[in-house]
């Protein structure tokens, strides 16, 4: 498995997990041009929106991918859809590369790989009905389920908690999570084993937000699909994922399974962005959690920094960041399959309390 | 004592519609101290930003019917004739909307829509505005404010911008802040920055804030008090650690136990609330909260389903329930 940075070998590799990896993205770039210029309009710039990502997403499992805005995250979820064509780099689905894949290549692939939006309200056709829209992926695809496409509608209607009887209703009958219901049936019609959900709850207000997360999870239980699950919401993410990944301005900064990444985070940016949730304390005891303040904002994917993209907003940067990209490598210190890309990584600590440290870190 | 800074009894907004009559706030009732924060928690459609837009006479009189009481520093606000909410707003009750981007005019500069706030409301100079406006920019943050001031909101990043509506609506030195959402279209290392900001300007200048939020972790890090909103009404009211800490109303319970933290075992599985919100038009009757509480049996279907519950107790922490407080007890414990 290639979870290793290009530059060291081996370190990280969580090699000895049985299965192939259902998808498995290197060295994944998408840049995007910049226009400028009277009359004559030229590229005078690219947007580095992706820019080098090594993931692997196994079947049945979740990858959440955490970030802020304009760090890349929703045009990663569009390449593994194919929904655009990467600048450089390999998408391996299922052991074949998609990333340069013709239309009538993916036409097998794109009803195996579906994507959940956001916005519940702007990703269904108001001038269809519910019915429709569940059924459209299977007239698309000319997919005739046994006993017919209507009454597999219903059934997936029923599978995501709506009344089948609601088939001939149009979407604005409908509440904003009872939309996101009828958005995560379109994604079933057709069996899919990969789900690119694209902050598939942050629309939602928080006591729908639980119920379709609950419903997503049953979903992967029962039915055994991946997930790569795209969030701003760590703690939402931390419910829902086997594996996370953090990305800062189109780099992957840390990536590990859950409960390694949440309890002994390693890359200060994933330190402040655990440290920036707010959270209900009521426990005067435990009021005294870390708090680490940015300064700043995200820079310009147009013109990112050199070597570390954090540096500018990272209160540890020294000359070496600027000089050289760190490689996303296992640390010292850290469980298999934890990689990290800083050169001054955090100590880990466990709820508070120091780890040994290997002294060749430190 | 002594009467609070802003008292709003009875509140109701009422707005007519092709459909039939929402009502939007109904029979509401809260006090905000001085140089103290009160957030109004509640879900999309809770009634929390039409109760604030009630408080600056933003009400379009033709649609909306508002009755009730608010007074700000004595002043009774419902019905108050245009010029008095004109000299009020902006000088001694100020808002900072959700998004950023939408609330700035693009067309003028970010010093010029500061600046203007100050001139209307103490006459001043173009010159002595510009200064207040540089003045502003820098007490809230903004990196080289001198130059700064002359660029357009699509200049400014999204913090920025926030930073900047921060900064227009404390231009004239409001007794009162209404913070509707200000936090939500932002990033999170950006809306902890913000929070921060908004903190430790309430400390310099002892604002009162009101601050509206689906988000019971930015109300646990920056309010007093609370004021839980469901469907118009008050459902629970007390300091943040009552509310968050013992909660006694069922749907405090539901939004508690659905919110992912961070602090949480991770195997334990969300709680949703079942069912939807109600209909604005059509509020069930009694509590409107029955419909989706899993403890009407207990506290008695009739009189769940028959009158309305209101706060109690009239002081402190209340909250509008029929269970008794030892089967509350004994449910949260």
């Amino acid at each position: 498995m290639k979870e290793t940075g290009p530059a060291e070998t081996g370190t990280g590799s969580a090699a000895g997990r049985a299965a192939e990896p259902l998808l498995e993205l290197s060295g994944l770039e998408k840049h995007f041009p910049v226009m400028g210029g009277f009359v004559f309009r030229r590229q005078v710039g690219r947007v580095h929106a992706v820019d080098g990502i090594d993931l692997t997403v196994h079947a049945g499992q979740t990858l959440g991918l955490v970030g802020e805005s304009g760090c890349g995250k929703s045009t990663t979820g569009r390449l593994v859809a194919r929904l655009l064509e990467p600048t450089a780099g390999a998408i391996r689905y299922g052991g074949r590369d998609i990333a340069h894949a013709s239309r009538r290549e993916l036409k097998p692939i794109r009803s195996e790989i579906q994507m959940i939006f956001q916005d519940p309200y702007s990703s269904l056709n108001p001038r269809h009905t519910v019915g429709g829209i569940v059924r459209g992926p299977m007239e698309v695809n000319g997919i005739d389920p046994p006993g017919g496409r209507d009454r597999r509608v219903r059934e997936l209607l029923e599978i995501v908690g709506l009344n089948p009887e609601h088939y001939n209703r149009f979407p604005h009958e409908f509440s904003g999570g009872q939309r996101q219901r009828i958005g995560v049936a379109r994604a079933l019609a057709l069996n899919p084993k990969l789900i690119v959900a694209d902050e598939p709850v942050s629309a939602l207000d928080v006591s729908i937000q639980a119920q379709v997360v609950n419903l997503l999870q049953e979903l992967q239980r029962e039915l055994g699909i991946a997930f790569l699950f795209i969030a701003h919401d760590l703690a939402v993410v931390r419910h829902f994922s086997q594996r996370v990944a953090v990305m800062y301005l189109g780099k992957i900064v840390e990536v590990a399974d859950r409960d390694s990444l949440y309890r002994r985070p390693r890359h200060p940016y994933t330190h402040a962005l655990l440290s920036a949730v707010p959270e209900v304390e009521t426990d005067p005891a435990v009021e005294s959690r870390e708090r680490i303040r940015l300064a700043g904002d995200v820079p310009s994917p147009i013109d990112p920094p050199s070597g570390c993209r954090f540096r500018t907003r990272c209160w540890k940067a020294q000359d070496k960041c600027a000089a050289e990209e760190p490689p996303l490598v296992r640390l010292a210190g850290n469980r298999e399959g934890h990689l990290t890309a800083c050169h001054f990584p955090e100590a880990p600590t466990v709820h508070g309390e120091d780890v040994v440290l290997d002294p060749a870190l430190a | 004592m002594s009467t609070p800074f802003l008292s709003v009894r009875d509140l109701t907004v009422d707005f007519h519609t092709e459909d039939g009559v929402v009502h939007a706030v109904d029979g509401l009732s809260f006090d905000v101290e001085k140089g103290t924060t009160l957030g109004i928690v509640g879900e999309s459609g809770s009634g929390k930003s039409v109760t604030n837009l009630a408080v600056l006479g933003l009400h379009n009189p033709e649609t909306a019917k508002i009755s009730g009481e608010i007074r700000l520093d004595g002043e009774e606000l419902i019905g108050a004739p245009r010029s008095t909410m004109e000299r009020l707003r902006g000088n001694k009750v100020a808002m900072i909307f959700q998004d950023p981007l939408t609330s700035l005019s693009p067309y003028h500069t970010i010093g010029r829509q500061i600046g203007e706030v100050f001139r209307r409301h103490t006459g001043a100079s173009r010159a002595a505005s510009r200064d207040r406006a540089i003045e502003m920019l820098t007490r809230v943050g903004i990196p080289q404010p001198k130059v700064r001031v002359d660029d357009y909101p699509h200049q400014f990043s999204g913090g920025m911008r926030q930073r900047a509506m921060i900064a227009m609506a404390l231009v004239c030195d409001p007794d009162l802040l209404i913070a509707d959402e200000p936090t939500t279209a932002l990033d999170v290392t950006v809306q902890a920055q913000i929070l921060d900001l908004l903190r430790d300007l309430q400390e310099q200048t002892g604002t009162a804030i009101i601050m509206i939020t689906h988000d019971l972790g930015v109300v646990s890090g920056t309010a007093h008090e609370v004021l839980v909103m469901y469907a118009g009404r008050a459902v629970e009211r007390g300091t943040v650690r009552e509310v968050l800490g013992e909660p006694r109303h069922p749907y405090t319970w539901g939004l508690l136990a659905s919110m992912p933290r961070l602090s949480a075992p991770v195997d334990v599985p969300l709680l949703p609330v079942r069912g939807t919100p109600p209909s604005l038009i059509n509020v069930p009757p009694g509590c409107p909260f029955h419909p989706r509480c899993d403890y009407t049996d207990l506290a008695g279907p009739e009189l769940c389903r028959g009158e309305r519950p209101e706060l109690s107790p009239h002081r402190g922490h209340g909250d509008a329930c029929y269970l008794t407080l030892a089967q509350k007890q004994e449910i949260t414990r």
